[in-house]
Parts: C-alpha cells; structure tokens; sequence
C-alpha cells in the first residue's frame, strides 16, 4: 500500500499520543526517581524542601547507613546481613527447584504414564491456592523436623510451593520438543537420564533461563514465607526493610528508608533491566496458568 | 516357591533374569523420578489444606487444640467487625484494582500498537514495577502520600496552599491508597499481555475493514478487541489471585490501619494466626480465601479445558 499524505489532524494526533504516553511513562518512573532523590538528600533537606527539588549536594551518608548501620527491629547493622540472608534463600532455592521442575517437565511431556496428566494437574493447584491456607500446618511442620527459623527451612519452603511453577514451565516447553529426537535416542538404546543430559538438556537453555529469572524475581520478593518462618537472625532483605521502615523510635529518616528500599529492589531491577525479555516470557508463560 | 528352581539357574540364565528386572526398574524410573514432588504436593498442598480444614473447626488459639466446635469459628468470623471490613475492603480494593488495571492496560496496549518509534523502551518503562517486590512499592508509596511530606506537601509548596491529600491517614479514603500502588505495579503487566495478544490478531481482517471503509475506533470496538477475549478473561483471574492473597503491599503501605481501616483477609488471617493466638479463628479465614479463589478459578479451569476439547 502506499502510503497517503499525512493530513494536518493525523499529525496532530500523533503529537498527541507520544505526548500521553510520554506522559505516562513520566507517572511510571515518578516513585523511582522520588526514592532516589530522597536517598541522596540529608533529612534537614527533606524537611525544608519538596519531594521534587533537587538535592543540594549528592550525599550517600543515607546509603551507607542503610546498608551498615539503620535499626531493622532489634539489631542495629543496616539490611547488610540480610540482603545476604536473602542470597543464601534465594540461590539453592531457584537451583533446586529449577533442577526438579525441569526434571518432572522432562517426565510429564516425553515419558507420559497412565494418569500423568491427572498428576500435573494436581500439581499445578500448588500454583494457585492462597498460601495462607497452608501457614500454619506448615509452621508446625518445620518446628517438628527443626527447621523452624532456619534457612534451610526457608529454601525447603520455597522448593516446595515453587516446584509447581518450573514443572510447568518445563513441561509446556518439552511438549513441543520433536518426538522423532527422543524416540531416536531411545531406539539407540539410550536410557532416561542419558537422554536428559545429552539430548535434552543442551536444548533447554532458553527455558533454564526463564525459570530461573522467574523464581528468582518470586523468592527475592516474597515476604509472606520470609515474615512466618524466618527468625530473627535469617530473615530475607524484605522482612528487614519493612521493620525498618515501621521502627518508630527516634526522628525518621526517610533517605535511609528510601536507601534501603532501593537496595532491597536492586537485584530484581537489574535483572529486569538485563534479561527484561526473558522475565516477560516467565510472566506470560507463569500467565497461561493464571 | 520351589527351593529347586532358585538353584536351577546356572551361569547362562542369571544374567538376563537380573536384566529384566533392571528394564522392569528403567520402566518405572520417570514415576520414580516424579514420585518426590507427587509425594509433597500431597502432603504441603492437599494435606496441609485439609489440615488447616480440621484446624478450623476446633477451639484452638495459641497452639493447635485437638477439640472439635463444628463451624462456631465461622460463625464468629462472619460476625467479627474486623473481618466485614476486610471483606469489604477486599471487594473495593480488587473491583478497583482489577478494573483499573484492565481499562489502563488494553488502552495503554492500543496506544502503544500505533508504530510507536520508542516502543521498547516505553514498554520497558511500564512493567519495571512488575519486577519489584510489594514491600518496596509499599514503601516507596508510603514516602510519596505521606500528607505531612509527600505529594500534599509538594503541591502546598507550588502555591495551591489548600490542596489536601491525607488519603494514607484516613480511615475512610486510606483503601484507594492501596489501589493506587497496586495499579502502578501491576497495570504495566496488563498492558504487556494485551499487546502481546494484539500482535497476535489477525491483520487481513483488519485490512478487509480498513478497505470497507471502517474506522480505527470501530475496527478496535468490532473486530480487534473481541478477539482479544481470552485475554481479559486471563488478565482477569490472575489480577483477581493477586488481590485475595495481597498481604505484603497492606504491611508496608498501611500496616492495615488506621485502625484496621486498610484490613485484607491476608492480613487479618496472618494476625489472628500468628500474634493474637486466635489460630481456630485464622483458619477458619484462611479456608473461606481459599473458598474465594476457588470460586473464581474453578469456572476458568472449566471453561479452558472445555475450549481445548472443543477447539
């Protein structure tokens, strides 16, 4: 087709609309920007001027005691160990489930058994109940194995409620993996799991990708599992920055909360920044679910 | 068994009697393989489902009480004032959330479906919310509708001396709080799949319309969004998952107060359960969230299935 002369309202309208979505992505980027403007300002300027004006001068005095010295409940040094604690969650956690996920996948789309696909379904239910119905069995749970408070406890938590997600994941990416391939290897004699490392696996990469993204973006931004069975001492970065932020003795000091909020979203941030197509692929593929 | 025939085999035979059983042990490898995550779904979903079940019908308040009450915690959820308002809050906040979300995401996807030039970076300037967990979107709302210093103040100071915006502290007005902070984490996520669902429509149609003579609007109204249908209906249920279970956004944006004015029954459960020692009590919450979710995700996994089968 070819293209007609743009009239005088096209041309208007045009303006029109990268103004509105403009504008938008204006309303978007506001509560960012906001946070860090506030994180660089000391709390005499916070007072006197608006959420808007410009720091004097840029100061990370807020930073610093945000990650080494602000009061989270009833220790005193910053989200620091915490954000580490988060580390040590989220790490086995997304590997572990990650492993397992793609090890049922692999089952569930190309070694299918009577009564497997009514198996996945059953699973796929962990995805969507409201975790709030199994808290308190759980809990008791963990206080009887000696789990509780621990962060082996927290990662066994995470694997467990997580593996529903990456099984899916895995197993709508295998489905549509040839057939033929499998079946070749296996007339060759190949067994399950040889056929997994050699055949299946070097495939997988795409899908190991949005999976990990995926939980790992889930299990650094929980804070439902973090708040009940975490203890003081191994709570995740998002437990620490919420009783930072509600601890009310002394003047508050909005650049450190903003600081640590800051720093408790960082990670994710940056993966989405780096990876933002796969994390789109998890949320869509996590959406086919519901 | 016959002693005889176990010392009858000699050297030949041994070996393929142990080979079948270890094909008869490949064949059952991938159950095998699947059995860990069947058994603890079993057990952490639909045990502890059923457990939280029984718990609900006993008297139990600081540690799990073994003693059956029939449905009497129901009853006195159903006429605990704090639990009528988290319902009711649940029923504005998500009616507004989700039909918010709904109408910004299709317009925002139509928007941007126009040959934008800097479409990938717009897109990636909506859903950068969705990356970010409720407790530093919480947060960071907090800071910004906080009447003494956020936006109240700011507008104050550009000279509009009596603009008032104390929704954070009022009872009254402190839920849509909630809505706002969940619309601009979660509508960059609608738009998102709704732009993936225009990309998906048919453009012949499209450009047999455009030759009859119909307009953009009509053509959007008539041909483009009802094919987008699924897509709603999707959009619809996992917005409604994300209200029922909002725990998070409530803790940090308004610890559910004033009062417990800004109460979701996420928060009320995880507050009677775990730090006022009502445990029957909480649930007996948790087992009508699960009812709620089921209500809405049941007809949705029907209708799916129904569709495939058809389809």
């Amino acid at each position: 087709m070819v293209k007609p002369q743009q009239t005088l309202t096209q041309q208007l309208l045009r303006y029109g609309l990268y103004g509105i979505l403009t504008v938008a992505a204006l309303v978007y980027l506001l509560p960012l920007w906001v946070m860090l403007l506030t994180s660089l300002k000391d709390v005499e300027e916070i007072r006197s001027g608006t959420l808007l004006s410009l720091p004097g001068s840029i100061n990370f005095d807020a930073w610093g005691k945000a990650w080494s010295g602000a009061c989270t409940g009833s220790t005193c040094e910053g989200i620091a160990p915490f954000f580490v604690n988060s580390f040590k969650i989220v790490i086995p956690a997304v590997l572990i489930s990650t492993l397992i996920g793609a090890l049922n996948g692999y089952v569930l789309s190309l070694w299918k058994f009577r009564g497997s696909e009514l198996l996945f379904g059953a699973m796929l239910v962990g995805c969507f109940i409201p975790f709030q119905v199994i808290l308190l069995p759980m809990a008791r749970m963990l206080a009887t194995l000696g789990l509780a408070n621990t962060t082996t406890g927290l990662v066994a938590v995470h694997v467990t409620y997580g593996v529903a997600f990456t099984t899916l994941f895995f197993r709508n990416f295998y489905v549509g993996l040839p057939k033929e391939l499998i079946a070749a290897a296996r007339l060759d004699g190949a067994g399950f799991f040889f056929i997994f490392r050699r055949v299946v696996l070097p495939l997988s990469t795409p899908i190991i990708v949005v999976c990990v993204i995926w939980q790992f973006t889930q299990i650094w931004n929980d804070f439902l599992f973090g708040v009940v069975f975490s203890g003081s001492d191994t709570q995740p970065v998002t437990v620490a920055l919420n009783n930072l932020v509600n601890t009310s003795f002394g003047g508050k000091e909005y650049n450190v909360d903003m600081a640590a909020a800051l720093m408790a979203a960082l990670p994710t941030l940056l993966v989405y920044v780096l990876a933002g197509k796969y994390f789109v692929r998890g949320l869509t593929a996590g959406a086919v679910k519901g | 068994m016959n002693p005889k025939s176990l010392s009858l085999p000699e050297t030949g035979t041994v070996r393929p009697v142990t080979l079948r059983l270890q094909d008869r042990l490949a064949a059952q490898l991938p159950k095998l393989v699947l059995a860990p995550t069947v058994i603890v779904t079993l057990v952490a979903v639909y045990g502890y489902m059923i457990w939280t079940g029984l718990l609900s019908l006993t008297s139990s308040r600081i540690l799990p009480v073994w003693k059956f009450i029939g449905t009497a915690q129901y009853s006195k959820l159903l006429e605990n004032d704090r639990w009528g308002v988290a319902v009711e809050n649940l029923i504005i906040f998500g009616g507004l959330f989700i039909l918010i979300c709904l109408v910004l995401g299709v317009l925002m996807a139509i928007l941007l479906d126009q040959k934008i030039r800097a479409e990938g970076v717009l897109r990636t300037i909506y859903l950068y919310p969705m990356a970010i967990s409720f407790i530093v979107t919480g947060t960071a709302w907090k800071w910004l509708l906080n009447p003494g210093l956020g936006l109240q103040k700011t507008i104050r100071d550009w000279g509009f001396e009596s603009f008032t915006f104390d929704w954070l502290v009022n009872p009254d007005m402190v839920i849509y709080c909630l809505v706002i902070a969940a619309v601009w984490q979660s509508s960059g996520f609608v738009m998102a799949l709704f732009l993936a669902g225009l990309r998906g429509v048919d453009q012949e149609m499209v450009k047999a319309a455009q030759l009859d003579g119909a307009s953009m609007p009509m053509i959007y109204r008539r041909i483009i969004l009802p094919c987008l249908k699924p897509v709603f209906f999707s959009a619809f249920v996992i917005l409604s998952h994300i209200a029922i279970k909002s725990f998070d956004l409530v803790a940090a944006l308004t610890g559910g107060g004033p009062g417990y004015s800004s109460d979701l029954p996420a928060t009320f459960m995880y507050q009677h359960a775990f730090t006022r020692g009502q445990m029957g009590l909480g649930a007996a919450s948790a087992m009508l969230m699960l009812g709620g979710v089921l209500a809405i995700l049941v007809p949705y996994l029907y209708s799916e299935l129904r569709s495939k089968k058809n389809g």
